[in-house]
């Protein structure tokens, strides 16, 4: 692994204690199965539980356990861009001392944790777990266009169609790693493929 | 390193309550005094009877867009005898050394709505971020707490120019400043900075991070005075000089007074700037900072010189 | 609001006229090579905290004044403007920054008309200020704090008329954050990316210096930065063809650049690239200004100083293989060593940077 420092280091997500609200957004079967063991201890928090599940592969069993823990609202939504919709009209009505769950695959929390930094929501008052694929949202540098769940490098930018390397340097404001013309100094010239 | 200086004399100096007065300076040495950042603080130089003090102020909100600054400083029993200089012997014509100011308690720019929390004289760099935020548009709240009326400083000038934003509280009559009571509900990009007496300063942060408050949202100015203590002497290594620290005296005037430029910034505990490696000790650091952590201070090795003293006879520092 | 042809004939003369793309006019006159801020002072090259105070070097040097001005600077703000003319996003600040940006303006109009007067002049009567700028003949009355009184931001509008790139950094959470800026002269980094990362989040992909804890005690530093007190330091790569733009936006254009480099065309198209970096605490925002000022000299101006032409031989031969990566010289490193060898008699140097 790169030692670049804006890489994303995602960790493990723990109920706080003393957090006046819990607000969990999870996308993905295996993501919804880590909530719901994560979350089911903790029977007396969860009247302040709001979940969000993306269930994009199509796991209604996944769904039904965590509509079981009992939260004050569990919510479902087809894809990603549903639940990310109202992951950011849930943000807007939060108040202090919420902290906020996110858990997914690389490229939801990627793309999750851009739409909390630009409501104002900081860092430490987000708790990430990588649950699922670890294919990325990449930024082309070139044409700026954002490509999403990128498996392996080097990849054609799906817009300008520039042969790109994916870094390891993110920007957490986009929610993307930055993808970089490979054969600048020798079109053509490929190295091989690598999946993340 | 120190920062730029300047000469200034006061032109203008009146009593805001019966125990805070009020200096206003300008430049003499032929710059002119820069704008200020609202939380920014400066170091008045004061030649007291007896020694060299230099103490930190807050500068009031007039200070902002540069050419004068102002500072209000409360009358206290301090040992070292600071406020009482300011009070007794500085008035309209007095010359004296400031330095640039410096902001350790700023106002977080990206927060959307600012809760301001002021104690008794904490009120001066909290007036100052009130303006600020006042001028820019911004969403804000202002809780003062006083002992009564006639004692709030600025009092009147705050109600009059934020109007229903200014909150008080008489604690003559018991009223107590409280989170969960005065701050339900705050929108989640909120910040809070607080500055006034150390117990109050630590009762807001406590009862906000039980509310789940995060530390990155709070935010509290302590400044220290010095405080005295035993005397004891101290060796600076590299320096090859050695020099007694008074019993009203700081660790840091004691090594100025010998003509050494030591690293120092806030002169207050606060910023880590003074931060000076302990070569030898028969005694122990008395840590009266806010920078160090738990483990730094047990170590040992290292002491905050602005603040910070020995309990025993003699201290050697890499100096 | 433009100035009259006559009074701006006046002092245009006093520039070059040159590009730095497509037929690439640039060069340096002698004046400019004396004063080039060569930033070896011993014959190899290592990371360093090598941060000084920003004061004034002798008269003509590049740091003889806080913002430097050359011969170069009509051709660069033109550059500067087609830049912005075809992306946008190289100037951006987010909407706290915005009284940084007036920090700044305060900050270049005032050192500007201040060290160059024949250029520049500032008219300051309270809010109501007056600008003149002879070379580009640009005359403008605004409100200081009123956005709406100039044509661009105030960020965007002083800094198409200064040299250099500019960066805010806004102070928070114990840390700096890379809040606004505008960057159209970059050694391939790129603002719309970085934009909103903080110290060591955007120094992330440098090598090396991270296990020195270099950016962790530079942070330490900066943070304590004071008004009145600006720090510098030098910086550097190579570039092929003295091209200013050198983005990552624009890399699958220029890379193909550093394939064409031979022996016999060493001294005219591979330049040494100089960033003379700089620091201000700015008062009423308490953000930090970080300007990174550009020097380009080619390698045939470069060794008309003898000094310079062996001490760049030999850090560049023994430069370590990360850092020639980074930097992007892996390409033409060879033909280059091998052209400047025929200046390198192995004699000793003397120590700084100057020539002698």
């Amino acid at each position: 692994m790169s030692d670049i420092k804006s890489r994303p280091i995602w960790g493990r997500i723990r109920p706080v204690a003393h957090a006046a609200r819990h607000f969990v957004c999870c996308e993905g079967s295996s993501a919804a199965r880590h909530v719901a063991e994560t979350f089911s201890p903790n029977a007396e928090a969860l009247k302040q539980v709001t979940i969000l599940y993306g269930n994009t592969d199509r796991n209604e069993e996944a769904g039904h356990t965590l509509d079981a823990l009992g939260a004050e609202a569990s919510l479902h939504y087809p894809t990603r861009q549903t639940l990310l919709i109202s992951f950011k009209a849930h943000l807007k009505r939060l108040h202090m001392g919420a902290q906020i769950y996110l858990c997914g695959p690389e490229a939801f929390l990627n793309e999750a944790t851009a739409i909390a930094e630009s409501h104002g929501v900081l860092k430490e008052a987000v708790q990430t777990e990588l649950c699922g694929a670890n294919a990325r949202r990449v930024q082309c540098v070139h044409c700026k266009g954002l490509i999403e769940n990128v498996a392996y490098t080097p990849i054609a930018c799906e817009h300008c169609g520039v042969n790109l390397m994916v870094r390891d340097h993110y920007s957490r404001r986009l929610g993307a790693f930055m993808g970089v013309c490979v054969d600048a100094e020798a079109p053509g010239d490929l190295p091989a493929r690598e999946s993340f | 390193m120190a920062g730029e200086s300047f000469l200034v004399r006061v032109t203008h100096a009146d009593p805001v309550t019966t125990s805070v007065k009020r200096l206003r300076m300008q430049a003499i040495d032929g710059k002119t005094l820069p704008p200020a950042s609202a939380g920014s603080h400066i170091i008045l130089t004061l030649k007291t009877p007896n020694r060299l003090l230099k103490n930190a102020y807050s500068l009031l909100p007039s200070s902002l867009d540069g050419g004068t600054y102002e500072v209000a400083v409360l009358r206290t029993e301090d040992s070292r005898g600071g406020s009482t200089f300011v009070h007794d012997a500085l008035s309209e014509g007095s010359e004296l050394t400031i330095s640039t100011p410096v902001n350790l308690f700023p106002i977080n720019r990206r927060a959307r709505h600012h809760v301001l929390v002021a104690g008794g004289i904490g009120i001066t760099p909290i007036a100052a971020m009130a303006e600020e935020l006042f001028r820019d548009n911004r969403s804000f709240e202002l809780h003062y707490c006083i002992r009564n009326e006639p004692n709030g400083a600025f009092l009147k000038d705050l109600q009059a120019r934020y109007g229903e934003r200014v909150h008080l509280y008489h604690s003559d009559i018991g009223e107590r400043f409280g989170v969960a009571k005065a701050l339900p509900q705050q929108r989640i990009d909120t910040h809070l900075y607080v500055c006034g007496p150390e117990g109050m300063i630590g009762a807001v942060l406590n009862d906000a991070s039980a509310l789940g408050w995060l530390q990155e949202n709070l935010h509290a100015e302590r400044f220290l005075s010095p405080g005295g203590g035993d005397p004891f002497d101290v060796v600076l290594r590299r320096s090859d000089i050695e020099v007694t620290v008074g019993e009203h005296e700081s660790l840091l005037e004691a090594i100025e007074r010998v003509g050494v430029d030591a690293p120092h910034l806030c002169r207050g505990g606060a910023c880590g700037q003074c931060r000076c490696s302990v070569v030898e000790k028969d005694g122990i650091i008395q840590h009266r900072d806010h920078y160090l952590t738990q483990e730094e201070r047990e170590a040992g090795d290292a002491i905050m010189t602005c603040v910070s003293r020995l309990k025993g006879q003699r201290l050697e520092l890499d100096l | 609001m433009s100035l009259s042809t006559i009074e701006v004939d006046d002092v245009r003369h006093e520039f070059n006229s040159e590009t730095f793309r497509d037929d690439y006019t640039f060069s340096n006159s002698p004046e400019a090579i004396a004063r080039f801020p060569f930033p070896f002072d011993r014959d190899e090259y290592m990371y360093a905290v090598n941060i000084e105070q920003h004061m004034p070097g002798p008269p003509k040097s590049a740091t003889e004044f806080p913002i430097d001005i050359d011969e170069h600077y009509v051709a660069e703000m033109a550059d500067r403007a087609r830049v912005l003319k075809e992306d946008p996003l190289r100037c951006q600040s987010l909407p706290h920054m915005l009284m940084a940006e007036w920090d700044l303006l305060d900050l270049l109009m005032t050192s500007m008309a201040r060290d160059y007067p024949r250029w520049f002049s500032l008219e300051r009567d309270g809010r109501k200020w007056h600008w003149i700028n002879r070379p580009l003949g640009i005359e403008q009355r605004f409100v200081f704090g009123d956005p709406t009184t100039l044509p661009q931001g105030p960020m965007e509008y002083v800094t198409r008329q200064c040299q250099g790139d500019f960066c805010l950094l806004d102070q928070r959470d114990n840390n700096l954050w890379l809040d606004a800026g505008i960057v159209t002269s970059q050694a391939d980094w790129s603002l719309d990316f970085d934009l909103g990362m903080n110290f060591i989040e955007w120094h992330g992909p440098v090598p090396l210096a991270h296990n020195m804890n270099i950016f962790d005690r530079a942070l330490k530093f900066l943070m304590n930065l004071q008004q009145g007190r600006p720090v510098r330091r030098l910086n550097w790569t190579m570039t092929v063809n003295p091209r200013l733009d050198t983005s990552p936006e624009n890399y699958h254009r220029w890379g193909i650049d550093r394939t064409t480099v031979t022996p016999e065309n060493v001294g005219d198209k591979v330049h040494l690239r100089v960033e003379l970096q700089a620091l201000w605490r700015l008062p009423r925002s308490n953000a930090i200004v970080f300007s990174i000022r550009c020097y380009l000299i080619k390698m045939g101006e470069l060794v008309t100083q003898p000094k310079w032409a062996r001490r760049i031989h030999r850090v560049l031969r023994d430069l370590p293989p990360e850092l020639a990566e980074y930097k992007g010289l892996t390409n033409y490193r060879a033909a280059t060593l091998e052209w400047l060898s025929q200046y390198d008699d192995g004699a000793p140097t003397s120590p700084g940077f100057y020539p002698d």
